[in-house]
């Protein structure tokens, strides 16, 4: 198994590298240019000219893709065109705060997703199986900005119009005063702007592990090796939670890491509804500016996540299921 | 003449799977001539009277609709032909619904006349048909197909049933904000345009995107995969670490990439949804092109002199068809959504053209006071997408295990 | 030397030819006595021997190897040797059965005949043609003259094409029928194996496994070939309707002067149609002889064993059975020497054996085996 997660790695390498080769051909063909902010009349060539030189954006192409793909391979990811600061300052905070919203938002996915797949496969077909399938199935097919805002409007604006006990923020990751907030009360505020936004966020993937649990489920509750655990006169919750549930769980768990992705593309929606400042609000921005440095190293990092989520889902599923282990 | 003496299986064979799906009459009674005149005027009477319930209610019922939108909207189908210019989709709109009139109308009579009388004939049952019948056992999944099917006769007939020009902007102090009344079913937006018949025209939008890219998503997969796994080896790794490499991209921050960079315009969203999307039907396609493979109806169609090309076109690609039917079905759902995202950030239909995604954004400002201008588009695509997620999941129910034989 | 009597358990204890004290069931390894000078290696080859004038199928020492990968860099580490040096020929309306246990490289070797897969070293000629230089049109034109019917009635149909529309697509690739003449011909061939015309609108799937081989050999006919290559066409199906099938195959073969190469790993099925009959053991032909000859006087210990395995119908018959020790080893490890000696019960076994790879050689008459204790003229 080892030898085939180095392969897995270095096979990954080649692929970032596709990736950013990639990008920088779309960038470049694009029409735009970063400097074009800076055009006025009485601005003179010469000066667009010596900025386009200080950002090396005069050398022909196969030297600044050269360029770029030492430095990023030495860490440098260069300076921001837009925010005139090194990237590798602006990178790790607005990283943590993505960050922050995924992990929130995994928990929601997978815990909820699992307790209502379970609940549905145990009592299949009853009412309220029929009623949790249709709403996962409408949660499952709702745009994730349209039900942001959705709650921000019912448990943030009405709320406050109509004056409810809880009210949630509608933006931001922090209320104003944070700084002179006593650590438990910064923490409960982190967490309540936290809460609409991984919602938002997790919704529609939380619909979708319900479905594959609660498929998964029905198919273990089915085998013969519960029927035996039944006759062997265990309680029923044993049965499932011990039994039944380790073996559900083994294809969910591998869908670990694949969701990575799918949250990273949610995430560029929700944290510019919830104005969240975080890597997807940094990259629409970043696009918008034409801050190509800001560009390349937000894709290459989003790129990494996906690359890392795909290879956490492999080693997970080779430690679920032993046989994958001794190959 | 060769007959084996001994031949035990010489009587014409039963059919060895299921049941017989040619059976004649059905028992029916037989038809008349007066019933046949009853639904010619009226569809549907003729399954009454006969004392055929459902299928006459269905028949009758989708005939007083069709009929009863006929006649409101009588005077635009005066106004597409009498104007001076005649709207292509003002056309498309009032051929829509004479079509529409006439497949009821005839599927009443056929229903009737044709397979009343059909001989017992003896056709083969191929896996379609088998897929068929599995289909309309599923009640919700055809649920979710006659939703399909209603969308996409509103598209087409929206020139002739949305009430208001959705670009048509009321007096701006008058008219805007309006909370949903009986004229303005939805409200009205910023403008004073009525929400309503710019749902109706972003239907337009967003479903021909989603067919449209879905489409071409398949066209690129399904070649893409076949040639990977029919041909194997540097070929199919080559492919494949092309196709890995691009799944490695998070779909939408590609196309935000993209299309922020050049403009956007319909047909760069369609292309580009279009271009990111066949990774998944050509991992499909290969997948099941490599089990094809070692069937021997494959090495069987190799060692009788065919040509790869004949053999990919017409033995591999039908086989593969199902589940990609069945991805395609649930993709165009899943464009529909991401055309929406796009065009909530301004990255996909630019207003004042109206899609459901840059409604709800336009809606944003207002989002107290005006609630309805972004909640109505947003249900728009939960049904639509819903119903395509349940016609997919039908699909997937109905084709699979089948087709295995 | 005659036929040896087989029991479960024989052993065999003459003078300094003595075997130690081992249960021979038990798998183990039994060292060999030292070599004697009785090991018969004379007799032509068949490579050695003109194959007739009239051979429509001269196959010469044919190799399929098939690479082993293992490692971290996949490394070429050795090879399975499924067809290890295959040599025969078929005359023109003959039937010969190639007869062998799972996974002893005949079904590899009926493909790399007809060139379905590509062969690692050797030479196959068709009417005088060498095949493996053969180039498309060539290679086409093969196409229509050799024809093959495969294991599996269930899988060796599109299930998606009726039948009729199947057969129709040979015609037309090899253009050799269209419109109402196709469906005429089509008609004639459902007919010729015995189902009825009306049978070609039908999907496969709404056939029985005997039926669907019917289907199967009514396409091999339809480009009117002169060689069918079988492969197990009757493995797959219940045993009453093996009899018909075979039956049709022959009747089939008188009618139209075809040529068969018939693939079986049941030597009573092979025993009715076949002129000749071929043994194969780990990708090698052991044992090849006119059917009369192998059938009651097999001269390979290995097919002296398959034919005391085959059931006799007679109640009461009391069979004395060959059971050979151990299992059948690897082809990508075959053992040195006569690849069949750790489980050989010859009696004259010793360590020649183990170091001398037996010659297919003719013992007489035409009746070639691949045993250095076989002497020549046992076959008279």
């Amino acid at each position: 198994m080892i030898s085939y997660l180095i392969r897995r790695l270095l096979g990954a390498i080649p692929l970032l590298l596709g990736i950013l080769t990639l990008i920088f051909f779309i960038i470049n063909i694009a029409p735009g240019d970063p400097t074009a902010r800076y055009f006025n009349p009485n601005v003179a060539p010469e000066v667009i000219e010596q900025m386009r030189r200080n950002l090396g954006l005069d050398q022909p192409l196969h030297i600044q893709y050269f360029r770029w793909v030492t430095s990023f391979a030495r860490g440098d990811f260069g300076n921001s065109f837009g925010q005139m600061r090194p990237i590798s300052e602006i990178l790790p905070t607005v990283l943590w705060n993505t960050i922050q919203l995924m992990l929130i938002s995994i928990i929601i996915i997978f815990v909820v997703g699992m307790l209502i797949g379970m609940y549905q496969a145990v009592r299949q077909y009853s009412a309220s199986d029929n009623f949790l399938t249709v709403a996962a199935l409408f949660f499952y097919s709702m745009p994730s900005f349209w039900f942001a805002l959705m709650l921000i409007l019912i448990f943030s604006l009405k709320a406050s119009q109509w004056d409810w006990p809880i009210q949630f923020p509608a933006s931001q990751m922090t209320s104003v005063g944070y700084e002179f907030m006593a650590p438990g009360e910064k923490i409960w505020d982190r967490l309540m702007h936290l809460a609409m936004p991984a919602i938002a966020l997790g919704i529609g993937s939380a619909a979708g592990i319900a479905r594959y649990m609660r498929g998964s489920m029905l198919e273990v509750i089915h085998q013969d090796y519960i029927r035996t655990a039944r006759a062997k006169g265990l309680s029923e919750r044993v049965v499932v939670f011990k039994h039944a549930l380790r073996n559900a769980l083994i294809p969910i768990i591998t869908l670990l890491g694949l969701y990575l992705p799918v949250l990273l593309s949610g995430s560029v929606v929700v944290e510019t509804i919830f104005a969240w400042p975080g890597m997807g609000r940094l990259i629409v921005d970043a696009i918008f500016q034409r801050d190509y440095p800001l560009v390349m190293a937000t894709s290459f990092v989003a790129a990494t996540l996906v690359v890392v989520g795909n290879l956490l889902a492999d080693v997970l599923y080779a430690v679920v299921d032993p046989r994958i282990r001794t190959e | 003449m060769v007959h084996s003496q001994t031949d035990l299986e010489f009587s014409p064979p039963e059919p060895v799977a299921g049941e017989d799906p040619t059976a004649g009459t059905k028992g029916r009674t037989p038809v008349s001539g007066g019933h046949l005149a009853l639904s010619a005027v009226l569809p549907g009477f003729g399954h009454l009277v006969r004392g055929e319930w459902v299928v006459g209610m269905v028949f009758a019922l989708t005939w007083a609709a069709f009929l009863g939108v006929a006649f409101i909207v009588w005077d635009r189908i005066f106004g597409v032909f009498g104007g001076p210019r005649t709207p292509f989709d003002g056309v498309l709109a009032v051929g829509t619904l004479g079509a529409l009139l006439l497949v009821v109308w005839g599927g009443a009579l056929y229903d009737l006349a044709v397979r009343a009388k059909r001989p017992v004939k003896r056709y083969g049952d191929s896996q379609w048909a088998i897929a068929t019948r599995h289909f309309r056992r599923n009640r919700i999944a055809v649920a979710g197909l006659v939703v399909m099917l209603v969308l996409y006769a509103v598209t087409l007939l929206t020139p002739l049933i949305a009430p208001f020009d959705p670009a048509a902007q009321g007096d701006i102090v008058q008219t805007r904000y309006l909370s949903p009344s009986f004229e303005h079913p939805m409200g009205t937006d910023k403008f004073g345009r009525d929400v309503y018949s710019r749902v109706l025209y972003g239907s337009r939008i967003s479903l021909s995107i989603g067919f449209v890219a879905v489409g071409l998503s398949v066209l690129i997969g399904a070649a893409v995969g076949s040639v990977a796994g029919y041909f194997g080896r540097w070929t199919d790794t080559v492919l494949m670490r092309f196709t890995d490499m691009m799944l490695s991209f998070p779909r939408l921050i590609l196309l935000i990439v993209t299309i922020a960079l050049f403009e956007p315009t319909i047909w760069l969203v369609v292309i580009v949804l279009g271009l990111t999307g066949w990774m998944s039907v050509a991992r499909i396609v290969r997948g099941e092109v490599l089990s094809l493979r070692s069937r021997e109806f494959i090495q069987a169609a190799k060692v009788l002199g065919m040509s790869d090309a004949r053999i990919i076109l017409r033995h591999i690609l039908p086989n593969t068809l199902a589940p990609v039917i069945v991805y395609a079905t649930l993709g165009i759902g899943t464009t529909i959504l991401i055309e929406a995202t796009l065009s909530f950030l301004g990255l996909g239909v630019q207003p004042p053209t109206p899609s459901w995604g840059n409604m709800i954004a336009d809606g944003r400002d207002a989002l107290l006071t005006a609630w309805w201008i972004s909640t109505f588009p947003g249900l728009a695509i939960v049904i639509t997408v819903t119903a395509f997620n349940l016609l997919g999941d039908g699909l997937r129910d109905a084709l699979d295990p089948r087709l295995r034989t | 030397m005659s036929i040896i009597e087989g029991q479960a358990s024989r052993r065999v204890a003459q003078g300094d030819r003595a075997l130690p004290d081992v249960d021979p069931l038990s798998g183990a390894d039994i060292p060999l006595p030292p070599p004697k000078g009785d090991s018969d290696l004379r007799g032509s080859t068949p490579d050695d021997v003109e194959p007739p004038a009239d051979a429509l199928l001269v196959v010469r020492d044919l190799k399929k190897y098939f690479p082993i990968h293992k490692g971290f860099f996949s490394r070429h580490v050795g090879d399975v040797k499924a067809v290890d040096g295959l040599s025969f020929f078929l005359r023109k309306g003959e039937t010969v059965g190639l007869v062998g246990e799972s996974g002893c490289g005949k079904t590899t070797a009926g493909r790399t005949i007809l060139r379905m897969e590509e062969a690692t070293s050797g030479e196959v000629l068709f009417d005088g043609k060498k095949v493996f230089t053969m180039d498309r049109h060539d290679l086409r034109r093969l196409r229509r003259r050799a024809q093959y019917v495969f294991q599996d009635p269930f899988s060796s149909l599109n299930p998606r094409l009726t039948v009729g529309d199947a057969l129709r697509e040979v015609l037309t690739v090899h253009r050799l029928a269209r419109g109402d003449a196709a469906q005429r011909r089509i008609g004639e061939l459902l007919e010729i194996v015995g189902l009825s015309a009306e049978h070609g609108v039908r999907y496969p799937h709404e056939f029985s496994g005997g039926q669907r081989q019917r289907i199967g050999i009514a396409r091999a006919l339809a480009v009117e070939p002169d060689l069918i290559i079988c492969d197990e066409p009757v493995s797959a199906l219940d045993v009453s309707v093996q009899a018909q099938v075979i039956n049709l195959l022959q009747d089939l073969q008188d009618e139209f002067h075809l040529t068969y190469l018939f693939i079986a790993h049941d030597l009573s099925v092979v025993e009715h149609i076949s002129d000749r009959v071929a043994v194969m053991y780990l990708g090698r032909i052991v044992e090849i002889a006119d059917r009369d000859d192998i059938y009651r006087n097999p001269l390979m210990p290995y097919t002296q064993a398959l034919l005391s395995a085959v059931p006799v119908a007679r109640p009461g018959h009391k069979r004395e059975r060959i059971v050979l020790r151990g299992d059948v080893p690897s082809p990508a490890n075959p053992p040195s020497g006569c690849p069949f000696h750790p489980r050989c019960h010859h009696p004259l076994k010793d360590a020649d054996c183990a170091k001398i790879v037996p010659p297919l050689a003719d013992k007489g008459g035409g009746h070639f085996a691949a045993c250095i204790k076989v002497p020549l003229g046992s076959a008279d």
